[in-house]
């Protein structure tokens, strides 16, 4: 797969091309702003763009303007974001562009190599990954709702599947067998007054729902 | 030699004494001319203008021209009075600072406002210039009597010499008798100058200081302006530099840190089985470290003066301090239009401090941040369940050694009255604790 990263560090920059050419990603480009990422995309038309959030030339929220950008106007790239923190504000708005394709991660992440690679390689084939620290920040907002009817569990569940999690991401996570992942699931869907039409299209709306909280 | 550098030094001393002495002496003939380009000044003013309003109530003899000459001098005759007032004030002032060193600070300027056409004039709103105006019209009368005061004493040998010659009657015993009195009176003003000189730079100082400086009510608000100003650029100055730490880590320290554990992540990841156990295990250790390391200390950057405080406000940065305590914590913010950034960091760092205290001392399960504008004001109110007891008091009772608050709750409150705001704590032994926090939030 092809990749186009964005990162100032020239230090990072360097190690996430050797980490993702190691990974059997194929770096086509590597730049240090946002202008040149959006030329770099136009131009190279990757399959996903691994942007960083803080660049020159205000060092605020760069890479996520950007990584909106491609979100509109490049359709069929996939955007990871990358930051040193992550704030559920820009979870928000870039979910409120695209709620497929997309990922929000703390840079930590890169640290842990299989996990990381595989939630590039889930972004780059149209799914999600959302930081667990994104959905914590979520979660202290959430006010009286019908999340509230959830059990502990349930919310942990749904907690995995905003992360971006499979059924079978979530089985390995919480070492419980698939049929009880189901269970909950299912749980989740009915508690939310989600009806069983299309499975994926239920999880996204689940998961909507409680970013939405 | 005995009379070496110190001997100098006691002479240079000794001459200075003397020269001190002579200063009143100096302020007063200085005092004398200043009284006269005084009277000069005003004088010739008020004379000029009247003579102009005379000329044109009388009806002009001369020309056109003229009648346009005495308009213009009635008209701008105030506002040149004006610039006299002050510019005489000043001139007093400065003859203070360098004869006597006595520093009176200049009174403040009248305050905008008014219609254009009136803008000059509005000095003539200010007490400060009649103040002054009474002190030019002082320095005239007094200021020459004692300035003649003075020169007659010092020279009181050649004047008592003058008047005895032009008296000089035909009566020997006369003279003799004369002549010794003349002596006696001279070297009594003689001795008596210094004193006088004194006592008249005295009285003239004390005039000046009520009359030429700022008033006490005056000298209060200008104090008053001076201290807000530079607390609150003490408070722009700490946030400015929260920021560069803030900025200096992210750019440097973070960064390291994720290289280095990306790198012992990658060395870990292409372990082979091959490999020795012990050596498997210091790099498993060591991406271990690396990956605490790394989330310890973005947990304490976050606690600085995150980007996205400034960029988005407190309510999208309060997510990332209340996700991160180590109690659950339920965030509402409900804060409407943006505060001036100090008073949101300041309502970020006390959640930020506030949650901190929870987590170390209060042995809370869970804990509330409730952020709302109320009126033109924000409130924060951080509430938790533990055990109580806190106070603001450092030297408190059993509840503050249980609750450790004393030191961190007066820190929080000193932060909040930095920028006018309050900090009040209800927590009775037992619990609940509830810290409220009020800032200013005009806008």
């Amino acid at each position: 797969m092809r990749v186009v990263i964005a990162e100032d560090s020239v230090l990072l920059q360097a190690g996430l091309t050797k980490l993702l050419g190691d990974g059997g990603f194929e770096v086509v480009a590597a730049v240090g702003d946002a202008e040149s990422l959006l030329r770099a995309v136009a131009e190279h038309r990757p399959d996903v763009a691994v942007v960083d959030v803080r660049m020159p030339p205000t060092h605020t929220d760069e890479g996520i303007r950007a990584a909106l950008v491609i979100a509109s106007q490049h359709p069929e790239v996939a955007v990871l974001v990358l930051s040193q923190y992550v704030e559920e504000r820009y979870a928000t708005d870039l979910l409120s562009e695209r709620t497929s394709a997309v990922g929000y991660l703390l840079k930590d992440r890169v640290a842990h190599v299989a996990d990381f690679l595989d939630a590039l390689r889930r972004v780059a084939d149209g799914g999600t990954a959302l930081d667990p620290e994104v959905v914590a920040q979520l979660l202290v907002r959430r006010r009286a709702d019908p999340l509230d009817r959830l059990t502990p569990r349930e919310l942990q569940v749904l907690q995995l599947m905003a992360e971006g999690r499979s059924n079978n991401g979530i089985t390995e996570a919480l070492r419980v067998s698939p049929s009880a992942v189901e269970k909950y699931v299912s749980n989740i869907f009915a508690k939310l007054d989600l009806a069983p039409t299309d499975i994926d299209h239920r999880r996204v709306l689940a998961v909507l729902k409680f970013l939405g909280a | 030699m005995a009379a070496g550098p110190g001997g100098v030094y006691r002479e240079a001393m000794s001459w200075m004494e003397r020269a001190r002495d002579w200063r009143p002496t100096v302020h007063a003939l200085a005092g004398l001319a200043a009284g006269a380009l005084t009277a000069a000044v005003l004088g010739g003013l008020v004379i000029g203008w009247l003579a102009a309003v005379w000329s044109l109530i009388d009806g002009p003899t001369g020309g056109w021209e003229l009648a346009w000459f005495y308009v213009l001098v009635v008209l701008t005759g105030p506002v040149l009075a004006l610039w006299a007032v002050h510019g005489l004030g000043a001139l007093q002032r400065a003859r203070f600072r360098a004869v006597l060193g006595v520093e009176i600070a200049a009174p403040p300027r009248a305050a905008g406002g008014g219609s254009l056409l009136l803008r000059p004039l509005r000095g003539w709103r200010a007490p400060a210039t009649w103040r002054q105006l009474g002190y030019h019209l002082l320095a005239i009368v007094s200021g020459t009597a004692g300035g003649l005061l003075v020169v007659i004493c010092w020279t009181a040998p050649v004047l008592t010499y003058l008047v005895v010659r032009q008296g000089q009657g035909p009566g020997a015993a006369g003279v003799v008798g004369a002549v010794l009195l003349a002596a006696v009176v001279a070297a009594a003003m003689l001795l008596v100058a210094p004193w006088v000189a004194r006592s008249v730079a005295e009285a003239d100082e004390a005039g000046g200081r009520a009359l030429l400086g700022p008033s006490r009510s005056e000298e209060l608000a200008l104090r008053v302006e001076s201290l807000a100003r530079s607390r609150a650029e003490v408070v722009a100055a700490t946030d400015a530099e929260r920021r560069r730490i803030e900025r200096d880590l992210h750019d440097g320290a973070q960064r390291r840190l994720v290289s280095l554990a990306m790198q012992l992540g990658m060395a870990r990841a292409s372990l082979g089985d091959d490999v020795p156990e012990p050596l498997r295990q210091v790099i498993e250790q060591a991406h271990d470290e690396a990956t605490e390391a790394l989330a310890e200390l973005r947990q304490l950057v976050r606690g600085l003066h995150p980007a996205v405080l400034d960029d988005r406000g407190l309510d999208a940065a309060l997510s990332g301090i209340a996700a991160n305590a180590p109690v659950p914590v339920r965030l509402r913010v409900d804060a409407g239009a943006r505060c001036a950034p100090a008073i949101e960091a300041v309502a970020y760092f006390v959640v930020s401090e506030a949650l901190t205290n929870v987590a170390k001392h209060a042995g809370a399960g869970r804990a509330e941040v409730t952020v709302e504008r109320v009126g033109d004001r924000l409130r924060v109110v951080v509430a938790d369940d533990g055990r109580g007891g806190a106070t603001l008091d450092p030297g408190g009772g059993a509840g503050v050694a249980a609750n450790g608050g004393g030191t961190g709750l007066r820190g929080l409150a000193q932060r909040a009255a930095a920028v006018d705001g309050t900090l009040t704590v209800d927590s009775p032994p037992g619990g609940p604790t509830r810290i409220t926090v009020e800032l200013p939030c005009g806008s």
